[in-house]
């Protein structure tokens, strides 16, 4: 598929076991350089869980989880701050890492929040919030993105300007991402590899081949497979029937 | 000038103060107030160790502190029971195993009110040198972990995914909390301590607009309450740790003031 020098972050046959119960099991996937991969799945399928043990957030995992950088940026799906701390959003920008005025500006500029800088966290709007976590996540220039669901909340044409932006990003930075989506229109069309979740993986490929599988159909519908595969491109490999992977 | 008993507690209320700012900001974030007390109450285990044993106290009280800090993380995590049951089974186990170890000196050598309360009469040379130096390892250790503290104070799972490492910065601070508490001992008491580090505090939130003026104007409260609490302490002849809590209440009930009117301003 690609030499693996440009592999960020790769996980074979990984799972999450909490309370004997599985949340997800058996994952598989690679996130490389410059390259979108989209975890869809209905909810509970085990995809923000399959986010975190790439993260390295969960410890005790099933499996094994290489990560080959230390330059992450990470918008979580949900996120609870608590007011007793007295956080504006510019303080929110340097929270994992020291940045100058410039990159935090050009970040909040980029998601459209400049103007909001020196509000105070808390009163942020849902959809205004998403727009810092996203510019946070990307300031400080990562290597590799976990963006997990990153425009819920966001207005339609916000919606859609974000998503360019994050393919834009990916293009402009070299950085890989691994994205989290319900919007199969929007996230297919930028999409480079598209792993389907139902506690496993029930099947992954170009958004082209995911479309045609039969599983894929079974659980999105007839409906989302047309979706998605309205969105044919371009690939240099194939996907055998043994889910091998060759150069086409 | 270190002769004068007041000039001595002044110095050590204030080096006290320089530490109690800041990581009180951290109790009131991190919800510690409670674990703060449990420490504190085990502080009396640790004191009446160091007597049996002729050790020294502010040592004696940070081992133990410490100890029953980490025995609470691994009962976290082993145990179902919530975080404020294992609190006060730790705080009044340990409050009970001191005052059983109390029962067993033939002659109480020490004065139990000045232990509980604070004495500033008690204030020794050896004891400022414990406060300043302790107190500035203290602040020099805080500012080393405070990105991986304060990122995952915010967000554990941020801090985590971007490779801060906050388990090991939890892990740290933890052990800042009972090393505070080992050498703010002699001014406030152990039934106090908590008070110094979260009055303060408190009072800064009120008055904050971000989390460098709320430990700024923390540190700021913390040596009015001090200054105040230990002239007032002198004047009136009050123990020395009430004194100094009475004084940062006053400061928290004028800080509702501030309050009350940033929010008549946004309505």
């Amino acid at each position: 598929m690609s030499n693996s020098q440009n592999i960020l972050v790769k996980l074979k046959d990984a799972g999450f076991c909490i309370n004997d119960k599985w949340l997800v099991k058996g994952v598989s996937l690679q996130v490389e350089k410059g390259k979108i991969v989209t975890l869809i799945g209905p909810n509970g399928s085990g995809k923000s869980t399959t986010a975190k043990i790439a993260l390295g957030i969960y410890k005790k995992i099933e499996g094994e989880v290489e990560k080959y950088t230390n330059k992450v940026g990470y918008v979580p799906q949900k996120i609870s701050i608590d007011w007793t701390l007295p956080l504006r959003v510019n303080d929110f920008m340097v929270l994992t890492e020291n940045l100058n005025k410039e990159t935090i500006d050009e970040a909040l500029s980029l998601t459209g929040v400049i103007h909001l800088k020196d509000k105070n966290l808390g009163d942020l709007s849902g959809g205004e919030f998403q727009r810092v976590l996203l510019a946070r996540a990307i300031s400080k220039k990562p290597d590799l993105l976990v963006l997990d669901e990153p425009v819920q909340g966001v207005d339609f044409t916000g919606e859609i300007a974000l998503y360019e932006l994050i393919k834009k990003i990916s293009d402009e930075l070299n950085c890989g991402i691994l994205l989290i989506s319900h919007d199969l229109h929007t996230v297919m069309s930028a999409t480079d590899h598209v792993v389907c979740l139902n506690g496993h993986v029930c099947c992954s490929g170009s958004p082209l081949d995911v479309a045609k599988n039969n599983e894929y159909k079974a659980l999105f519908g007839e409906q989302a497979s047309q979706i998605l595969s309205r969105y044919e491109h371009k690939h240099d490999h194939i996907h055998t029937d043994e889910g091998e992977i060759k150069k086409s | 000038m270190f002769d004068d008993f007041f000039i001595r507690a002044l110095i050590a209320g204030i080096g006290v103060a320089f530490v109690t700012g800041p990581l009180g900001c951290f109790v009131i974030w991190r919800r510690l107030s409670y674990f703060g007390d449990t420490l504190a109450h085990s502080a009396l285990l640790g004191v009446t160790l160091a007597f049996t044993m002729e050790f020294n106290i502010a040592l004696s009280v940070f081992i133990i502190s410490s100890l029953i800090a980490l025995t609470l993380i691994q009962l976290q995590k082993r145990t179902n029971l919530p975080g404020d049951a294992l609190l006060g089974l730790l705080a009044h186990s340990s409050l009970a195993v001191g005052l059983v170890v109390v029962g067993f000196l033939t002659v109480i050598r020490f004065d139990i009110m000045g232990l509980l309360f604070g004495d500033i009469l008690a204030v020794t040379v050896d004891d400022l040198l414990i406060i300043w130096i302790g107190g500035a390892l203290i602040l020099l250790i805080l500012k080393l972990i405070w990105k991986p503290l304060f990122a995952s104070t915010v967000n554990y799972e941020l801090a985590e995914a971007e490779g801060l490492n906050p388990d090991r910065a939890k892990a740290i601070f933890t052990i800042l909390i009972a090393a505070i508490i080992a050498i703010s001992i002699k001014m406030v008491g152990l039934l106090l301590i908590t008070g110094m580090l979260i009055i303060p505090a408190a009072m800064a939130r009120n008055i904050s607009s971000s989390p460098q003026k709320m430990v700024i104007y923390s540190i700021i409260g913390g040596l009015l309450s001090v200054i105040l609490g230990l002239f007032s302490s002198l004047e009136f002849n009050t123990s020395s740790g009430p004194s100094i809590i009475t004084a940062a209440l006053i400061l928290f009930i004028l800080s509702l003031f501030k309050i009350k009117q940033s929010i008549k301003l946004k309505n």
